[in-house]
């Protein structure tokens, strides 16, 4: 008898989980660094930070790229998320993944250090940008065609674990790894495959990285000390940190897992999205997109909002997103909004933008399998027009059943996810 | 609509409701039609020397874009607004709020334009020497314009489509060159067949005329140089010469196309993609045959439009391919139009549906053999896609009786 949602649909499980970010390599050293509510947060060292106004993130210097590219580390993040989850899900055999790959990944373009390269190859001074162009063909640099084109990081992983069809690279801004779950969900709920890899990876702390969301004034500049600076729902926030990291999750069906006996380890119950029309970076002032978002996700899931016990929030501590999903949220929760523990995963791993939402998703899930909530930290000075009940600074035990999971972006991108332990 | 969908056992059948093209030929359908059947190729040999591009075809764009909307964006992000406000126009659905407020939208898309001129001061200051540590940092912090970040993220095409035409259901842009594009159809297709969306708009956008493009294919010699020739005609100097356009469809179930009266250009029945282990020769030939067997393709005679690119080996290993179906009349949009990367494939179904929609299949577009006239009004097209480094990709598009 196979195992179907409210809506007759295959139910999605989570079998493997494999994550990244600037607290460390896998589940087991995030999550004990993130419920003591460590911050991966550092003064950048990659990189001269002469000049800047912002000069920490959470950047992922454990792990080697020599030369250093942001593909090229979005590229090796993505492979340690994914060998871990796979790993972890006991499924297939080695390079022979037996599914497709949804892989949510920055968009790519040549960066400075082989810009810089070019023009030394063409040297001296007053050269023109067709002088470049001249240098680039002949093959010294062919290896910088498939590195900077945007399908090389999912061309890598589906190489190596051998994926299934035609990998499909994705970006819905801030929102892309929740994206990458979706389409995932939705390729199992249709019967199209049994098992699904989707994966969210981010490189991007380079000089113009952090010079473009500087210049829109995205970023916070409480640069001392930097693990002080994301300070999601307090008072005194000014903008995300950016970040790196990677989260991957193998998903399958409920019955296809349960046939193979392998551990469930939670439940993608419901997926919602919406965009915003009203500007490329702002929200909608009144919420609705939102707040829209919200509801399809639940409709989705077939959940009322009182069924929510936690919320893994987008909580990128910018003044403008955390009054929004605090308005978005509270439309829809009403009076329950204040009985939900509320947290921002992006205080201590900083905002991991194209990963964010694979990565907060499987913090979601192991907050489900441990019962314990991590902290939202340096929240000193709550801010009193949200009315969070936010878990400030130490993690908190607590019932939790289902959590939902929000991701918005820029250009109008809001989705959000409902995950829980159990099938409904 | 289906906010929730359940299970849907038999597959819902998905039409073509809308095209909107804005190329290198011109605007809208009559103009490309006209265009492709005079034999018509618009080609900038000079501008880009010795590099080949196709430019766009100029457009009065307030008719399409509002002129605040038009200075946030770059031109890869107009061609593609204005190509998918004339996809909605062709579908009657502009203005439409109740079903573009609820419409999916599936956008390919590659990165915006660099500032050639900013980069380009940059390089030349450190080259005279300006290398103290915070050189880059003070450049990049003076020089960029604060919003052009915005028009160079790949997922803003659809953030503008949705600010200028209200198409604000859900959003996600695939990446990764040509196959991004079969992919948002297979995607598209495969939800509103599957009862998960009702319509939705899917397309892409490529700018040909930009050096930042340029230096990345050159990096691999994939630039035409020189002279122009028909893609069937490069295999001496293969390459492909860059193309400009915006090609948006408007996908939409039956049931909800005759719901509201609106007319099908076409059937989308089958879309297919892959990803070939090219480090084999004939590994591409291999794809591309299963791709077509797993086509529900009549027998001849019947019609094939390929987006081969010019470049090699893959070109030669398509035509290998091509060789198995020496019936089907070919026309490679890659000769008229140039090749328009993540957007080719969109453009290659909007031919195909507009040849079905019209009862013709266009002119040939060149003397090497490969394309043949075809009399019969064709009711099956196969559009085929393969990239110039990876991925292949097919559909299937039919007349509907």
């Amino acid at each position: 008898m196979s195992v179907r949602d409210k809506f007759g649909r295959p139910v999605v499980v989570v079998t493997g989980m494999g994550i990244v970010t600037s607290l460390g390599a896998g589940k087991s050293d995030n999550w004990t660094k993130l419920v003591a509510g460590e911050s991966g947060i550092r003064t950048i060292t990659r990189f001269p930070i002469d000049g800047l106004k912002t000069t920490m993130a959470g950047t992922v210097d454990f792990v080697p790229v020599a030369p250093f590219t942001s593909t090229g580390l979005s590229e090796r993040l993505g492979h340690m998320a994914v060998e871990e989850a796979i790993a972890q899900a006991g499924i297939g055999s080695k390079g022979d993944f037996p599914g497709p790959l949804f892989l949510a990944v920055a968009p790519v373009e040549i960066e400075w250090p082989q810009r810089l390269e070019l023009a030394h190859e063409v040297g001296g001074t007053h050269f023109t940008y067709d002088d470049l162009l001249k240098v680039c063909g002949g093959g010294k640099f062919v290896n910088y065609h498939h590195r900077f084109l945007f399908g090389s990081v999912a061309d890598s992983l589906s190489d190596t674990f051998g994926t299934k069809g035609s990998p499909i690279s994705l970006s819905t801004a801030c929102a892309s790894g929740a994206t990458a779950i979706q389409l995932g969900v939705e390729a199992i709920r249709r019967g199209e495959t049994d098992v699904a890899l989707c994966a969210a990876t981010e490189g991007s702390v380079n000089p113009e990285g952090l010079v473009r969301f500087s210049l829109l004034s995205a970023l916070s500049t409480q640069n001392d000390p930097p693990q002080a600076a994301s300070k999601p729902f307090s008072k005194n926030r000014d903008g995300f940190v950016m970040a790196e990291g990677a989260g991957a999750l193998v998903l399958e069906s409920y019955d296809a897992a349960v046939a193979r006996g392998a551990k469930i380890l939670g439940v993608v119950a419901g997926c919602g999205e919406l965009t915003d029309s009203f500007h490329r970076t702002r929200s909608s002032p009144d919420g609705k997109p939102i707040i829209g978002c919200i509801r399809k996700a639940l409709a989705d899931a077939g959940m009322a909002p009182e069924q929510i016990d936690h919320i893994n929030a987008h909580g990128t501590a910018t003044p403008e997103n955390d009054k929004m999903e605090y308005v978005g949220v509270s439309a829809v929760f009403g009076e329950h909004t204040g009985k939900i523990p509320v947290s921002s995963n992006k205080s201590m791993v900083g905002h991991t933008i194209s990963a964010a939402g694979a990565v907060e998703a499987i913090i979601s899930l192991l907050t489900l399998e441990h019962q314990l909530i991590p902290p939202t930290i340096n929240y000193d000075i709550p801010d009193p027009a949200i009315l969070f009940d936010v878990v400030g600074n130490k993690a908190r035990e607590a019932r939790v059943t289902a959590v939902m999971s929000n991701s918005f972006g820029f250009g109008g991108q809001n989705a959000s996810l409902i995950l829980t332990r159990e099938p409904a | 609509m289906s906010e929730t969908p359940s299970v849907t056992s038999a597959p819902v059948e998905v039409w073509i409701t809308g095209i909107g093209l804005a190329t290198s030929l011109g605007e809208g359908l009559d103009a490309n039609w006209e265009a492709l059947n005079a034999g018509q190729i618009n080609v900038d040999e000079k501008g880009f020397a010795p590099y080949i591009v196709h430019p766009w075809a100029k457009v009065n764009l307030e008719a399409q874009i509002p002129k605040k909307e038009q200075r946030q964006m770059e031109a890869w992000q107009r061609i593609g607004t204005y190509a998918a406000g004339l996809a909605l126009d062709s579908a009657g659905l502009k203005g439409n709020k109740d079903i573009l407020s609820r419409m999916d939208m599936i956008v390919a898309a590659g990165g915006g334009e660099r500032d050639i001129s900013v980069d380009t001061a940059i390089l030349n200051a450190e080259a005279e020497g300006n290398c103290t540590p915070g050189f880059l940092n003070d450049r990049l912090m003076s020089d960029l314009r604060p919003t052009l970040f915005l028009a160079q993220l790949s997922n803003l095409l659809a953030g503008n489509i949705a600010i200028s035409h209200g198409v604000c259901g859900t959003s996600r842009t695939f990446m990764g060159e040509e196959v991004a594009g079969v992919d948002a159809f297979k995607i598209a297709l495969a939800r509103i067949a599957g009862g998960q969306s009702d319509i939705a708009l899917v397309g892409g956008s490529h700018n040909g005329e930009r050096k930042d493009l340029l230096v990345l294919y050159e990096f691999g010699d994939y630039n035409l140089k020189n002279e122009f020739k028909p893609v069937w005609a490069r295999k001496e100097h293969p390459g492909f010469a860059l193309g400009s356009a915006g090609a948006f469809l408007v996908l939409e179930s039956k049931p909800h196309a005759e719901a509201r009266g609106a007319k099908p250009l076409a059937r989308l029945s089958k879309v297919v993609a892959d990803r070939a282990r090219r480090k084999e020769a004939g590994a591409v030939t291999g794809t591309l045959d299963r791709l077509w067997s797993a086509l529900d393709v009549h027998d001849a005679p019947g019609a094939i439009i390929t987006g081969a690119t010019g470049a090699e080996p893959v070109t030669s290993e398509e035509r290998a391919f091509l060789d198995h179906h020496k019936a089907f009349a070919v026309r490679s949009s890659g000769t008229r139009f140039g090749h328009t990367m993540e957007a080719h494939f969109a453009l290659d179904l909007a031919l195909a549906a507009l040849s079905i929609s019209r009862g013709a299949l266009f002119a040939p577009g060149d003397s090497s053999g490969v394309e043949s006239e075809m009399k019969e009004a064709p009711t099956q097209i196969v559009v085929v896609g393969a990239g110039h480094y990876r991925g292949e990709g097919m559909a299937l598009v039919e007349a509907i009786k």
